[in-house]
This record gives C-alpha cells, structure tokens and sequence, in this order.
C-alpha cells in the first residue's frame, strides 16, 4: 500500500468526479457528500503522503511502469507533499461552504470542482515537463467553467480574457517544451538536469526554452508585466471558486521554484538565467499590488489583491537559490493562501448580509453577526503580517533570510512599505464594512445560522493562529523540505536510480 | 524540408497573433487556432525532421522519434477542447451583451 501513496491525491479526486457524473440523476445531494467524503479522503491520503516523505526519500512513482526517463513519473519529495495537503485542505474547506448552495447556481459544480483538484495535485506531484503541461491543462479547463459558475456579465468578461490568455500562455508553454526537447532529448526534469549539465549541447536555444518555461510560469504566478489578468478573474469568480483559485498562483511560484532548483541552477549554461531581472519584477508586482489594494472598491477586490502582493512577496524567492529562504518562503505560502481563501469566503458571507451595498465599502446597514467580523479581523491581521499571527512570522522568516543577500535593502523597504499600504487598505476597508452604519439602511438582511458556511470559513482562518502555535514543527518540515528541494543530486539519482542512460547523438 | 517548414510556422504564427490582437471574438479564435496549428508543427518538428521513416524501431532500420508525435497527439486534443470551449463562451458572451467586441460591454 505504501508504494501507491503517491498516486492516491490524484485518484481520489479523479474517481470522485467520475462518481459523480454518474450519480448525477440521483440530485445534487449524493455528489455532495461524494464530493465531501473525497475531500476528507484526500486530507488523510496528503496527510500521510507528508508523513511519509519526511524520510528523506525521492518517492517515485512510475505511471505505466515504464522507468523514467522514458515512461512518466510522479516525484514526492517533501515540497511535493506540502503542496498537495495545502491543496487538500484548501479545497476541502471551500467544497464545505460551496455544497451550502453556490453549487446549484449552475451544472456540473460538482465533477469540476473535483477535476481542478485533480489538475492541482498532479501539477504539483509529477516529475515530467511535458506531464506538467497536461496537468496545467486539466487545471485551467476545470478553472475556465468553475469561473464561469453562477453566470453573470462580469464573470463572462473576465472569463473570455482569463481563458484567452491563458490559451496563449499554453502555446508558449508548448513552443518551450519543443525546444526543450528538440534541444536536449527529454522532458524528464531529472534527465532535463543531467542534460544541462551535459557537455557540448546547444547553449543558446536551451537558454532560450528553458527561459520560455519561466516565462509561462511567471503568467500563471502572475509576474507583473503578466499579472494584469488576476484580480479581474480573482474578483469576478464565486467566493468558493476564488478561495481554490488562490493556489493556482502558487502552482506557478512552485514550479519556479523547483526547475530553478533542480535543473537551472546546478548547471552552468543556465544558471545565471533568473538574476537581474526576476528580483525587480517581483519586488514591481509587490508595489503594484498594494496600490491596487490601496483603490480597491470592494472586500473581494481587495482580496485578489492580496493574492498578488503575497504573489509578488514569493517571486523574489527563486532569485535566491538557499536553502533558508524557501524554507521561510513555504511557511509564508502556507499561510497566505488559507488566509487569502477564508477573506474570499468573508467578502461573500458580507455582502449577502449587507444588501445592495454588498462589500463595497460603503456605509451599509449593521451586521448582526460579530463572529464576521472577528474572523475579518485575524484573517485581514494575519495577511498583512501583524504579530501574533502567522502572517507576521512567515514575513519575519522571509525578511531574516533575506539579510544577507545583496539586495536586502531593497527588498526590505519594499516589503515593509507594502505591508503598510496594505494594513491601511484593509483597515479602511474593515472599518467601512464593520462599524459605519448609514442611516438609509437600518437594519441588514438577517441570514439563518449555516453550520457548512461558517465552518468552512473557521478552518481557512484556523491556520493563521494554529500555524503560528505550532511554528516550530511546520518550520522545521519546510527547513527539511527546502534542504531536500536544494540537493538536486538526491532528487535526480532518486528519479533516475543512478544509472546512465546511453543515447544517440541526433542531427 | 527545413525551409518550407520553418515559413509554413512563421506565417502561420504571424497570421495567428495579427487576428489575436484584433479586439473581437471570432478573429480571436481564428488567430488561437492557427497559432496552435503553429506550435503543433514545431513540436512535431522537435523530433528532427525525416521523410519516409515510420516511428517504429526496428533493426536495421531507419526510423523517426516517435516522442513529438504522441506530443503533438496531446496537444491537439487538449487544443481542440479549450478552443470548443472559447466558441461557447464567445457566443455567451455575444448573447450577453449583444456585441462580440472581447471586452463584452454592457447592453446599450
């Protein structure tokens, strides 16, 4: 049973959505608890697919059984195994506030919502480049109609222009990989590293493909020339769709992450190929996204600007290649995606009690429900890294790290700066939202007690107290995970198993 | 070969982000079609280009990479499904708002 751990995040949700469209006749309430009893499966499977990886062993998984590099492997390594329980419970959480009722507000929510799981846990568990471009797929096809649930003018307008470009970013993902692989012969990661370092191959269109791959990256992680597209889309999706959302930019900062260290770094003719550039970049969309936050109209804007500028905090991380920094880097992302998530579900739980209003941060009527504005407070606390809360510690992780590099008082005040602007926007927001009453709208709508709703958004929040109660153990599995992320040689000999593999010089 | 092939992307790349950067739906997906019939021929391309040599290996025999082959197969699957998907949003979007311009403005 433990040999198949590794595929277990990935057939969990597939069987569940397969389950579900055919129990479609029997209502919406047998793919709910499907769908729920999936999600609670797949808490356990990632759970003990963590527990597993920390030996320290490259769990690899051979689909087909052929051996790689020839056949398609799936790869755990400890970031592997973080990612898929963050993913877990990311979607547990919002599936419970999602079967409250948004999912009857279109068809098929069910089975989607599943398959975008599916495409999130493969794209963070397989080993092979062009097998990540499937799983990307299968994500952003589930996400394109997940976008769309609920209907609506502006779900429409920011569902054409996430689709089309996103359909371009898979072009040039698809161009990248055919250099990659006219190039070097392999879409392997683990082979793709061995090859780099390799002798006498082409420099300048590997440079160039592997450069197109970080490019793609970059879009889906929203760097900011390429982030424009994500607090339309973010904004515009239902509150559960938006709260998964939140990891799919994290998909990207990951996968950064792990061909930089892995193949880009080690090797000489690409090593260089993320200086100078990225840091700026990343450091702009930290910038840009506060000021956006800063104008931001409504709760839920705000929100997706939150996702960029913790977007942008992460993106400096690939720009330096040690062991500390991703790991400070893995406890920030863990936080500021629950954190993300549960404001996505407060910015609705808000504005159905405030009529027409809405979460526009507008005098509105008085909530009758303190509980809201209690989670605000932790949720909007912890995303902007006040103390203390998990938010504060991942930054105080991030900036500590960051002290010996040359760009630290750079990256120091940009961080700092933006973490002011952001606690301002929030602060103005809540106070709008929370405390100023008008007196056009006496009294809000009130709204029965729903056990699923307000428990979901208590499990997003949960983190933002409990990962700092238990900082030292989380810290420490992400140490152990950015060390074993920052010995490529482990990984590579895991994949592989150690043997050479004899080829043909191609024309 | 190599010429014709290399002309036969280029244009068919060129052709495809001109009708991208057009501002209405259906120039739209034409362009995203011919930019993935694009890059469907330059992954088929990364395998080396070889006439008359089946992807089969056997001794004795020449043959041609059959990995960009089952790579393009992928690909156009997965191409053929967003760019079914794109027309059915792009409709929506036109019987939504009444003009198939792709910021989809409200009614008049």
């Amino acid at each position: 049973m433990t040999q198949h751990a590794a595929i277990l995040p990935l057939l969990i949700p597939f069987v569940a959505a397969l389950l579900q469209l055919a129990a479609k006749g029997y209502g919406i309430g047998v793919q709910r608890a499907i769908g729920l009893v999936a999600a609670a499966l797949g808490v356990a499977a990632t759970l003990w697919l963590v527990l597993l990886a920390d030996d320290g062993m490259v769990r690899v998984y051979a689909l087909g059984d052929w051996v790689a590099p020839f056949g398609i492997v799936l790869a755990v390594d400890r970031l592997a195994a973080i990612m898929v329980l963050l993913t877990a419970s990311l979607a547990a959480s919002a599936l419970l506030y999602a079967s409250a009722g948004f999912d009857e507000r279109g068809r098929h929510f069910h089975p989607l919502f599943q398959l975008q799981v599916f495409g999130l846990q493969g794209a963070f568990l397989t080993g092979d480049l062009f097998n990540l471009f499937v799983f990307f797929e299968v994500m952003l096809l589930a996400s394109y109609v997940l976008l769309a649930h609920g209907g609506g003018l502006a779900r429409t307008r920011a569902g054409l222009a996430y689709v089309v470009l996103n359909l371009a970013g898979s072009a040039l993902f698809l161009i990248a990989l055919g250099m990659l692989y006219g190039t070097l012969g392999t879409l392997n990661l683990a082979d793709v590293a061995l090859r780099l370092q390799a002798p006498g191959i082409d420099v300048a269109p590997a440079r160039l493909a592997c450069m197109l791959l970080i490019a793609v990256f970059a879009l889906k992680a929203a760097l900011l020339p390429l982030s424009f597209w994500l607090p339309h889309a973010y904004a515009a999706a239902g509150a559960p769709v938006a709260a998964l959302f939140v990891i799919m930019t994290k998909v990207g900062i990951v996968s950064i992450l792990r061909v930089q260290a892995i193949a880009f770094a080690p090797a000489a003719a690409t090593a260089d190929l993320l200086d100078g550039w990225l840091l700026p970049l990343a450091l702009a969309t930290v910038l840009f996204a506060a000021i956006g936050a800063l104008a931001a109209m409504r709760l839920r804007d705000l929100t997706a600007w939150l996702v960029l500028a913790s977007a942008g905090t992460l993106l400096v991380v690939p720009v330096f290649p040690q062991a500390d920094v991703s790991a400070a880097a893995l406890y920030y992302l863990m936080q500021s995606t629950f954190v993300a998530a549960a404001l996505f579900l407060i910015a609705e739980l808000v504005a159905v009690r405030r009529g027409d209003v809405a979460d526009a941060f507008l005098p509105g009527p008085r909530l009758q429900t303190p509980w809201l504005g209690l989670a605000f407070l932790l949720a909007a606390a912890s995303a902007v890294g006040l103390p203390p809360f998990a938010g504060f510690l991942g930054k105080l992780m991030l900036l500590s790290a960051l002290r010996d590099s040359g760009s630290a008082i750079a990256i120091w005040s940009v961080f700092l700066f933006a973490g002011l602007l952001l606690m301002l926007a929030l602060a103005k927001g809540g106070g709008r939202l929370f405390w100023e009453r008008s007196p056009k709208h006496p009294h809000g709508s009130t709204h029965p007690f729903c056990w699923r709703r307000s428990l979901a958004v208590a499990l997003l929040v949960s983190p933002a107290l409990l990962l700092a109660l238990f900082a030292r153990p989380v810290s420490d599995y992400a140490a152990r995970a950015a060390a074993q992320l920052h010995d490529p040689q482990t990984y590579v000999t895991g994949v592989l198993g150690g043997h050479a593999i004899e080829r043909e010089t191609r024309p | 070969m190599e010429a014709l092939i290399s002309i036969a992307i280029g244009l068919l790349t060129a052709c495809g982000v001109f009708l991208m950067l057009r501002a209405r739906t259906f120039p739209l997906i034409l362009g995203l079609t011919l930019l993935s019939y694009a890059v469907n021929l330059f992954l088929f391309a990364s395998g080396r280009l070889r006439m008359n040599a089946p992807p089969l290996i056997r001794d004795g025999a020449s043959c041609t990479d059959p990995l960009p082959q089952a790579l393009v197969l992928t690909a156009i699957v997965i191409g053929f499904g967003m760019t079914a998907y794109l027309v059915m949003l792009s409709l929506r979007a036109l019987s939504e708002s009444g003009d198939d311009h792709v910021d989809v403005r409200e009614k008049q």
